[in-house]
């Protein structure tokens, strides 16, 4: 058990489930960052897995599925970003319809092109690799390179002061919904990729995949006050729970499986009931208009 | 003068309501239609075919009661917690908490249990089961500070896997996924409508929501209530104790939700089965924004998504069922979205402390 765990495959496959809850988070914290309240990442998961699959099918590269899966988690943070800031809907009731629109979304997409109740043909993926597979190198990439891109690009700047002093960027001439925009388009996308990694590393769309890894992704976001990089290690750790537990399983030490699939929304309710909320502080603006 | 002035308020924002709401349908059904063109059906065969199977079948009719009894449940649910400013997504976990305590209690009881004593002793069971999840869910949100969306969430997802274990452990027989049946006298009686699901537990429904009406509008409780939902600064100079209420109202919302159990449990399974009452919570939130809040609209807005559920597998050999199950989180998003119109009573789901 021991020498299973401490081995290169466990780690190899932390990796695997920790990727797509870590590119949700740092999509999430980048969304949230600029003042957007983001309960829309599960949307952005599912929709991002379904095109990821489509694409991939459609032209048999995976690498073109990636680019499906960022697209479409994009054009939900735009849905996303015209209801809540254009129309001036309530954040957290667009993000949660924009889940519960994923949810049947998919579904209806997968009967409409596949003619399938559950299941998308099986397409090109990336498998159990992890060196080849561009995903985890992205996730890598993005947890190095956010935490710089917020402090020090103008993109970041902007997108700081959007979440904290939207008054501010209004006197220098920009507008805080264009920053806003600017931010939630990079976050859906990297949350599209993380999408991306739940269909195409086993090769295929199943209905409700994302199974509310956006939830706990939004959970890790707060818990780490915002900061992508430490929002990307809060997840490595859901996701070193949840392999050890498919290692116990897989000992078969006589924990039901029913239990034993709640590792993860356990420990991150565990999480939330001894850390309570926020660690560091929130941007100011977050949920205003 | 005053009260004049506060009257002709309240019709010119009840008017607004039933403009927003008729706006939100129309553009409901035309994003619905472009989905069916998107199918390659004609929308208006599939909207008239949708209408005249549900209503001209008495089983398909009855069947949409069914539906519409526990969405009328997880819709005044939903809407006493948004009432206080708390956005209860736990409903769907709640109404699992619920179907469990009705069924084992329901099990439990002797066989000869007058309906007097076993209706609500299953009521007070479901009703208590499901309101210790939205203490817990309060307790988090007020004294920990976690946002009741994502400890929801976790809620609903560990109640729906400690549920199916407690099934497969203790509970399912002889390799089925039901239960031990409840005693005949906890049993509610059927409707008719041509052998459908649909049970006196609608009536029960229809009694809460008549009962919530008078409590939220008449009752120094639903004023409070309310308050910190719309005004918790001023509610706290009023000396209104806000987090205490915050936790009764989530208490009391997740007792709504379990008393659904009384359509699933008592008056159609007669038994806990696995995955009974899926989807009614998330469904609830629709029926809830959709009935804007007021307890007997939201009866309304129950009826309305139990008629798309039940009419989308009505056409299910026309379009395939996923539309309308689509369009249902469609009409959320629009709703949402027109809610915006009404100046102060729209809902104000609270962003403070928000994720």
């Amino acid at each position: 058990m021991i020498s299973a765990i401490l081995s290169l495959a466990f780690f190899a496959q932390v990796l695997r489930i920790a990727v797509p809850y870590a590119l949700a988070a740092m999509g999430g914290s980048i969304t949230e960052r600029s003042g957007v309240i983001d309960l829309a990442i599960e949307s952005k998961l599912l929709f991002g897995a379904f095109f990821a699959a489509a694409v991939a099918h459609a032209t048999g590269s995976a690498y073109a599925g990636i680019g499906g899966g960022m697209l479409a988690g994009a054009v939900v943070a735009a849905i996303q970003i015209w209801c809540c800031l254009r129309l001036g809907a309530n954040q957290v009731l667009v993000g949660v319809a924009l889940n519960l629109v994923a949810l049947g979304g998919t579904r209806f997409l997968l009967q409409l092109i596949y003619h399938e109740g559950a299941n998308s043909p099986p397409v090109a993926g990336f498998g159990n690799a992890v060196g080849t597979n561009p995903l985890v190198w992205l996730a890598i990439a993005c947890a190095i390179a956010l935490p710089v891109a917020i402090k020090r690009t103008r993109w970041g700047l902007r997108l700081r002061a959007a979440g904290d002093r939207p008054d501010a960027l209004v006197s220098v001439g920009v507008s805080p919904t264009r920053a806003r925009l600017a931010a939630a388009l990079v976050g859906g996308a990297i949350a599209g990729a993380g999408g991306a990694q739940l269909s195409l590393s086993v090769g295929g769309f199943v209905a409700d995949m994302s199974g509310g890894r956006g939830y706990i992704a939004l959970a890790m976001v707060i818990l780490s006050g915002w900061r992508p990089l430490y929002a990307a290690l809060a997840c490595a750790g859901i996701a070193v729970a949840d392999a050890i537990n498919i290692q116990l399983q897989v000992a078969s030490i006589g924990i039901p499986h029913e239990l034993a699939q709640l590792v993860a929304p356990a420990l991150t309710l565990l999480v939330l009931i001894i850390g309570g909320g926020a660690h560091g502080r929130s941007p100011s603006a977050l949920g205003k208009q | 003068m005053i009260v004049t002035f506060v009257r002709a308020r309240a019709v010119e924002s009840r008017r607004t309501a039933a403009l927003a709401v008729v706006v939100s349908l129309l553009i409901s059904i035309a994003i619905g239609s472009v989905l069916m063109l998107a199918a390659g059906k004609s929308p208006a065969y599939v909207w008239s075919e949708m209408a005249l199977r549900t209503f001209g079948d008495p089983y398909l009719l009855g069947q949409m009661l069914y539906k519409t009894t526990g969405l009328i449940f997880t819709g005044l649910a939903v809407s006493l917690a948004l009432d206080a400013g708390l956005f209860n997504i736990g409903v769907e976990g709640q109404v699992t908490a619920g179907v469990v305590g009705a069924s084992l209690v329901g099990a439990a009881l002797p066989p000869s249990t007058p309906p007097i004593v076993a209706v609500p002793l299953c009521l007070l069971a479901a009703a208590a089961f499901a309101g210790c999840v939205g203490y817990a869910t309060g307790v988090l949100r007020v004294y920990r500070g976690a946002h009741e969306v994502i400890t929801g969430f976790m809620l609903n997802a560990i109640i729906a896997g400690v549920a199916l274990w407690l099934g497969n452990e203790f509970l399912f027989q002889n390799g089925s996924t039901r239960g031990p049946a409840i005693v005949p006298g906890a049993r509610l009686p059927q409707l008719g409508f041509g052998g459908s699901a649909v049970n006196a537990s609608l009536f029960l429904a229809i009694l809460v929501a008549v009962a919530m009406w008078w409590i939220r509008s008449q009752t120094t409780w639903g004023r409070t209530w309310r308050a910190i939902g719309s005004e918790p600064t001023t509610a706290r100079t009023v000396g209104i104790d806000v987090q205490h209420t915050q936790i009764l109202a989530m208490v009391g919302s997740a007792a709504l939700a379990g008393l659904s159990a009384s359509n699933f449990v008592l008056g159609h399974k007669h038994a806990f089965e696995e995955g009974l009452g899926r989807g009614v919570g998330f469904l609830g939130i629709a029926a809830a924004l959709l009935g804007r809040l007021n307890p007997l609209a939201i009866i309304a807005g129950a009826l309305l998504f139990g008629f798309l559920s039940s009419g989308g597998l009505a056409v299910a050999d026309i379009v395939p069922k996923e539309l309308t199950e689509m369009l249902q989180g469609v009409v959320v998003l629009v709703v949402a979205v027109i809610m915006v119109w009404l100046p102060t009573r729209g809902v104000r789901v609270p962003t403070k402390g928000a994720p």
